[in-house]
């Protein structure tokens, strides 16, 4: 499939990654990926239809655990790590 | 009598059970080894409460089995209230709220934490230099690099400054610093340890395992740190216990030598004492067979694609609300969470959060996410059939001995290069042991021995009896003539 690595896909794929990048960064980033795209490259060109995609490497079936109460953390504890604290929460900024 | 710090960490336990030695008396000697940190090994000591536990042990007439050893525990495992930062400026300063299970085993057991190991930011690299802390030396020559991304574990060993250590390792980053550092590292099948309390990487690939200057010791850690754990539903645990291995012989043993990882791209001194090695297990009694796994020469393109992808969502939780560093410039949530990334995470992390992210992106996720689980499959199929005819499989660890700082930095694609012979047995999911075979140069080569998954009492006796024929000592000149 056609990949071109731009500027434009740079900063697309850090606003996805919430990474805030400076033009120069935009720069090496895209210099950077595309010379690590074009050695993965050589997977796209493998024929691998009905081949199974791997999900896991160890068969698991589901593991269960009887549902009882157990201690957790406190409110402050919880809290305790936290950069901004307010109203016994964590201090969040506006939505944009 | 040795120093207490040259002694093996089955030897410290039973110095202390015979009452030749006190746990105060170990600890002390590593601490002393450990404040006097010429190599950067250590990002935190925990000094005051290691002191404070020997000297309860010590008072114990009933010792706890592991009897007050130290232990190096690799800064990705969180220790409650012990900073804990997984090498990155995002984690400066946090003091998790728990241990994580593995740890946690280890303390019961008897085990003393002394400090957290430096490590590449997040795990994500192999020299140990993308730490936010400065790297970490090789303790054979502090020119180079220790490996990584579990360096600090793997020096801490060599240098003496631990018996015994803790790391993680998803593509490589136990195996691939014990090689460089001239020790033993073993990585486990995949689920057999809990990963509660491991910051996340690459949550498919990652595994803790053990770090020790002898296969028993790395096997005698094992035990205590396998095993299911509610807190983590994709451990199963082995099948069977760890036995500390015994074996002397190799005989009856088939083993696959994969000429693929011992051609081009391996170096001539790591190629030369590989085959020496294989030569003493032949006398041992062992069978070499050459095996071909096809389709790992697409090992680090797969791994490329998948563990960036997974490290991209595991990231994502380093949003500066919860924990952890947090953008002092706006109030406006998105750009606080763009700000507080670009500030808290490193190059080479950004790097694979964005590459996972285009992997994962809505047009690409087919060509490149979905293609690379699939040629997992078929990699991991490729072992599946050579154990059908053998019973382990060896190749050299790490293309080349340890490189000099500052070398790679520079070239993403030539640090990625040096975990190729590691990243194919991850994707699998498969045991596997690196132990140290000879010099190159003056500097360590590791021989990497895997086994099918749950093989691994079958590994670590293969490893104890070729350890013994090639007899490496795992003094570092350099450390001798720096005592």
């Amino acid at each position: 499939m056609p990949r071109v690595i731009d500027a434009d896909v740079v900063r697309h794929v850090a606003r996805l990654s919430r990474l805030a990048l400076t033009d120069d960064e935009v720069e090496t980033m895209r210099a950077e990926l595309s010379g690590i795209l074009d050695h993965v490259d050589q997977i796209q060109s493998l024929d691998l239809a009905g081949v199974a995609p791997t999900t896991h490497v160890i068969h698991l079936e589901n593991v269960l655990r009887t549902d009882e109460p157990r201690p957790s953390l406190s409110p402050e504890e919880a809290l305790r790590e936290a950069p901004r604290v307010a109203a016994g929460g964590f201090s969040v900024g506006r939505m944009g | 009598m040795s120093a207490p710090t040259d002694l093996t960490a089955t030897q410290q336990i039973a110095a202390v059970r015979a009452g030749e030695m006190t746990s105060a008396e170990l600890v002390d000697a590593h601490l002393a080894r450990c404040e006097d940190d010429r190599w950067n090994s250590y990002l935190a000591l925990n000094a005051d409460a290691a002191r404070a536990r020997a000297r309860e042990i010590d008072a114990m007439a009933d010792k706890p089995p592991l009897a007050g050893v130290p232990i190096a525990v690799k800064d990705a495992l969180v220790t409650r209230d012990l900073v804990t930062t997984s090498g990155s400026r995002m984690l400066e300063g946090f003091r998790p709220l728990y241990t994580a299970t593995c740890v946690a085993r280890l303390e019961e057991a008897g085990a003393i934490v002394v400090g957290k190991t430096n490590m590449d930011e997040f795990a994500m690299g192999s020299s140990t230099e993308n730490s936010a802390y400065g790297p970490t030396l090789n303790p054979w020559d502090t020119g180079r690099v220790p490996g990584g991304s579990s360096g600090g574990s793997a020096s801490a060993v060599a240098a003496r400054q631990a018996p015994w250590s803790l790391g993680s390792d998803t593509g490589g980053s136990i195996r691939q610093p014990a090689a460089l550092c001239g020790i033993v590292g073993m990585k486990p099948t995949y689920g057999a340890v809990s990963r509660y309390g491991l910051i996340a990487f690459a949550s498919s690939l990652d595994q803790v395992g053990p770090f020790a200057r002898t296969v028993a010791d790395a096997a005698l850690l094992l035990s205590y740190i396998e095993g299911r754990d509610p807190m983590d539903s994709t451990c199963v645990g082995l099948r069977e216990p760890v036995c500390v291995p015994t074996a002397t012989d190799l005989s009856g043993v088939r083993i696959g030598v994969v000429e693929e990882l011992m051609g081009e791209g391996t170096d001539d001194g790591v190629r030369a004492a590989v085959r020496e090695a294989l030569d003493r297990a032949e006398h041992l009694g062992a069978t070499l067979v050459p095996v071909e796994l096809p389709n790992s020469r697409h090992g680090l393109s797969t791994y490329y694609i998948l563990a960036p992808a997974e490290c991209s969502a595991n990231l994502a939780r380093f949003d500066g609300i919860r924990y952890g560093h947090s953008s002092a410039d706006t109030d406006n949530l998105t750009e606080h969470y763009e700000r507080t990334r670009a500030e808290g995470f490193g190059a080479e992390v950004k790097r694979r959060i964005m590459l996972g992210t285009f992997a994962l992106a809505s047009g690409y996720y087919d060509a490149y996410y979905g293609q690379a689980q699939r040629v997992r499959t078929r990699i991991a199929e490729d072992f599946d059939r050579a154990f059908e005819s053998v019973d382990l499989i060896a190749s050299p660890t790490s293309p080349s001995v340890a490189f000099p700082l500052a070398s790679r930095t520079d070239d993403p694609m030539h640090m990625y290069l040096s975990d190729t012979c590691t990243i194919p047995i991850s994707l699998a999911g498969l045991p596997s042991v690196s132990i140290p075979c000879g010099l190159d140069a003056g500097m360590p080569v590791g021989l990497q021995l895997s086994g099918p998954a749950f093989s691994e009492n079958r590994l670590f006796d293969a490893a104890h009896a070729l350890e013994a024929a090639i007899g490496f000592d795992t003094a570092p000149p350099a450390l001798e003539a720096a005592a």
